[in-house]
C-alpha cells in the first residue's frame, strides 16, 4: 500500500476518497448485493445418486486489432518487433495534459466484427474509464467501454459431434492494451522489481464477451477457433495466441443437469494455445466435480493455468477482486456511429468461414468443389489455407486438368503438405511449395511420370528446396520408367526367375500375375509405371498360354 | 459508513489510513455522501442519460496514419528509475 497522502489532514483525505471514487454509491450498493450467490454444491452433496453435472462455460476473448497506429494516439502499433519504449508518445505514456483521439480504422474493424457475429451495432456509444493501479497501466486507468459497447447481442455457430449449436455473444467492445512488464529479482537485495516497456500500451484491443452457452471443453475450443477464423477472414486481427495478440479467459461452473440456476463461477486465465484452453477447461470440470462430490463448495475465484503441470492454481479470490469504479471518459465525448457507415461496411463483408465451407462442400456444377465436410472444414480454417486451395485447384484445372482436381488437392494439402508444415511449425503462407508447384506435382502424378511414393519424396524435396516439381523429379531421378522397351526386359526377367508363379498362372491362378508385377516393381525400385508393367506382364503371360 | 468500507475505498485509491483515521473518516465520509445525496432527490426518469458534461457533442475520429513516436531518451528522461531501455518500478503483486 502506498501512503502518498499520509501527511495530509484527514478531512482532506476524506474529500479525496470521495472525489476519487465518484461511483461510491454504486459501489456500496454492489457491496450489499454481492453477498448472495447460488451454490449447487449443497444440493449435490445430499444427492443419493451419482450426481450428473453439466458444465457451463463462457469465454472472454481479447484480440489486438491490426491497425497501423494505436487506439488513441498515432504511435505505430507494430510493437512486437520494436525495441523497448520506441513506440511511445505523451498520450500512451499517460502524461498529464494529453488527450485521446479515436482511431477510425479500429472502430471500422470492430463494426465489421460485430456484423460478422450478427450483433446489433450501437448508434450511440461511449467510452469509460476502468480504474485500477498497476504499473502496466500508464494513466492509472484503462479506456474501455462499460455499459454501451459498440456491438452487442450476437451469436456464433459451431459444429461439434455433428451437432450445430448457436452460442450467444453478449458484447464486443473496444479498449486499449496495457504496457508489458518483465519481472526481475535484484541480485543484491533479493527483492523483486519490474521493468516496463510501454510499446504495447494503447494498441487497440477488442474484447468479446461470450454468453455462458458452452457445455464442454470441445465446444469451447470450437467456439474459439470459429471466432478466430472470423477475425482472420475479416483481416482485423492476426489471432495469434502464441504471440499474445489473441487471449482467452474462460468462466467455468458446474450445475446439476436440468437445473436452471448457475453454479459458482471460476475464471481461468493464462492459457496461450487452443490446446491449453481445452485442457484447462477439462481440468477445471474435473476439479470442480470432485469437489462437489466430496460435498465441498466451489469458491468464487480466479485461477491460472500452469501449462507444465497441466493444472489450474488459485490466483486470487473474488472477495478481493478489483472494483474498477467505471465512469464515463471525460476526455472523449460519446461516439455516434452513422447507420449509413454500418450499412456500407455490411456490404463490404467478405465471404466468411461458414459460407466458404458451404461453398467448398457444394457440388462442382454448383460452383463448389464437392468436398467432404471434414476436408472443407480443414481447408477453410484460415483464409490463407482456403486461398491456397482454390489457387491450386485453379492451377490443376488450367494445367493438366483431370478428374477430381479438388479432392486430389485437398488430400495432398491436408496430409503430406500439412505434415511438412506441422513439422516446421509453419503456416501455409510460409510454405516454400506454392499452389502452382503443388499443381505441377499433381500433374506429374496424374500423367504417370511419378508414382505416389515418388511424388511424396518429390514434395519433401520441393518443401526443402523451394524448387518446382519437374526440376526435383529430374534432379532426384524420381521419374517412372514408362518406356515399354526398357520394361519389356525387366518383365521377361521376372517371368524367367519365377517359374512357379508362371505355373500357377497357367494353372488358372490369375493373382499370380500381380505377384509378377510386384517383382518387376521391386527390380526397378518402384520407378516402373505399374500400369504399363501390368500390361506387359499380361501380354507375355498371354503369349505363354497359347 | 463502516470501517470496512472506508478501508476498501482507501485501498482502491492507494491511500494509507491508520485505525484512528478510519474512525474519523467514517463520520466525515458519511457526511460528504449525505451532502451529495441531495442529487438523488431529483426525478431523472424522463431524462436521457448523459454520457458527457457537454451535451450534443460527439467525438471525432482520426485516420489510421502512424506518426513518428518520441525518441527513447525523451521517453525515459523523466523516469524516476531506469534500467537499460526500460522504466524500473517496484514489484507490485496482484
Ligand atoms: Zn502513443
Amino acid at each position: 500500500m502506498v501512503p502518498p497522502l499520509a501527511g495530509l489532514g484527514s478531512i482532506k483525505k476524506a474529500v479525496m476518497l470521495v472525489i476519487l471514487t465518484p461511483w461510491t454509491y454504486q459501489w456500496i450498493a454492489n457491496l450489499h448485493a454481492g453477498v448472495a450467490s447460488v451454490f449447487v454444491g449443497d444440493t449435490a452433496s445430499y444427492n443419493p445418486y451419482m450426481p450428473d453435472y453439466e458444465p457451463v462455460i463462457g469465454l472472454e476473448v481479447h484480440a489486438q486489432l491490426r491497425t497501423r497506429s494505436k487506439m488513441f494516439c498515432s504511435c505505430p502499433a507494430d510493437y512486437q518487433a520494436a525495441p523497448p519504449n520506441t513506440r511511445v508518445c505523451p498520450v500512451c505514456l499517460g502524461l498529464p495534459g494529453t488527450l485521446p483521439v479515436i482511431n477510425r480504422e479500429a472502430i471500422r474493424s470492430i463494426i465489421m466484427t460485430g456484423l460478422a457475429l450478427h450483433c446489433e451495432i450501437a448508434q450511440e456509444t461511449k467510452f469509460d474509464r476502468k480504474n485500477y493501479a498497476y504499473p502496466d497501466l500508464m494513466k492509472g486507468y484503462q479506456i474501455s467501454q462499460y455499459d454501451l459497447p459498440i456491438c452487442h447481442d450476437g451469436y456464433l455457430e459451431i459444429d461439434v459431434d455433428g451437432e450445430r449449436r448457436r452460442i450467444g455473444i453478449e458484447r464486443v467492445h473496444m479498449e486499449e492494451d496495457v504496457a508489458k512488464l518483465f519481472h526481475r529479482t535484484d541480485p543484491a537485495t533479493g527483492e523483486g522489481y519490474s521493468l516496463v516497456d510501454v510499446n504495447r500500451s494503447g494498441v487497440p484491443l477488442m474484447e468479446m464477451v461470450g454468453r455462458p452457452d458452452l457445455r464442454s471443453a470441445e465446444e469451447a475450443r470450437a467456439y474459439l477457433i470459429a471466432y478466430r477464423s472470423i477475425l482472420q477472414y475479416l483481416g482485423v486481427s492476426t489471432g495469434s495466441m502464441e504471440e499474445g495478440s489473441f487471449r482467452c479467459d474462460a468462466n467455468v461452473s458446474l450445475r446439476l443437469r436440468g437445473a436452471s440456476a448457475l453454479g459458482t463461477k471460476v475464471e481461468v486465465k493464462n492459457m496461450n494455445s487452443f490446446r491449453a484452453v481445452y485442457r484447462a477447461i477439462l481440468f477445471e470440470i474435473e476439479r470442480q466435480s470432485a469437489k462437489l462430490d466430496r460435498g465441498e463448495r466451489i469458491s468464487m475465484e480466479t485461477r491460472g493455468w500452469v501449462e507444465e503441470k497441466g493444472i489450474t492454481v488459485s490466483l486470487r479470490s473474488k472477495e478481493e477482486a478489483n472494483d474498477y469504479r467505471y465512469f464515463p471518459e471525460p476526455d472523449l465525448p460519446p461516439l455516434h456511429v452513422e447507420p449509413s457507415w454500418v450499412a456500407e461496411l455490411e456490404e463490404l463483408l467478405p465471404e466468411l468461414p461458414e459460407a466458404r465451407r458451404a461453398r467448398f462442400m457444394a457440388a462442382e456444377d454448383a460452383k463448389g468443389y464437392g468436398l467432404s465436410e471434414y476436408d472443407a472444414s480443414g481447408l477453410t480454417d484460415t483464409p490463407a489455407l482456403a486461398d491456397y486451395f482454390e489457387e491450386a485447384v485453379g492451377a490443376v484445372r488450367e494445367g493438366h486438368g483431370g478428374d477430381e482436381a479438388p479432392k486430389r488437392v485437398a488430400n495432398w494439402m491436408l496430409s503430406e503438405l500439412a505434415s511438412h508444415l506441422n513439422a516446421a511449425n509453419a503456416v501455409i503462407d510460409d510454405s516454400p511449395v506454392r499452389p502452382g508447384d503443388l499443381a505441377g506435382l499433381l500433374g506429374l502424378l496424374a500423367g504417370g511420370t511419378v508414382g505416389t511414393t515418388q511424388a511424396k519424396a518429390a514434395l519433401e524435396a520441393m518443401y526443402e528446396s523451394g524448387k518446382p516439381a519437374a526440376q526435383v523429379v529430374e534432379e532426384l531421378g524420381l521419374a517412372q520408367v514408362t518406356d515399354s522397351g526398357e520394361l519389356t526386359g525387366a518383365v521377361r526377367q521376372a517371368i524367367a526367375e519365377n517359374p512357379s508363379a508362371v505355373a500357377d498362372f497357367l494353372g488358372g491362378k490369375e493373382t499370380a500375375a500381380k505377384f509378377l508385377v510386384g517383382q518387376v516393381m521391386k527390380a526397378t525400385r518402384g520407378k516402373a509405371n505399374p500400369g504399363i508393367v501390368a500390361e506387359l506382364v499380361a501380354e507375355q503371360l498371354g503369349a505363354l498360354k497359347q | 459508513m463502516s470501517a470496512e468500507e472506508v478501508r476498501r475505498v482507501a485501498t482502491l485509491c492507494h491511500v494509507g489510513v491508520s485505525d484512528d483515521e478510519v474512525e474519523q473518516l467514517r463520520g466525515e465520509m458519511a457526511k460528504l455522501v449525505a451532502e451529495v445525496s441531495v442529487l438523488q432527490a431529483i426525478d431523472t426518469s424522463a431524462i436521457e442519460p448523459t454520457g458527457h458534461a457537454v451535451e450534443g457533442v460527439h467525438t471525432v475520429m482520426r485516420d489510421d496514419e502512424p506518426i513518428e513516436p518520441m525518441g527513447l531518451e525523451d521517453v525515459l528522461s523523466n523516469a524516476p528509475l531506469r534500467e537499460g531501455d526500460y522504466f524500473r518500478v517496484r514489484a507490485v503483486m496482484e
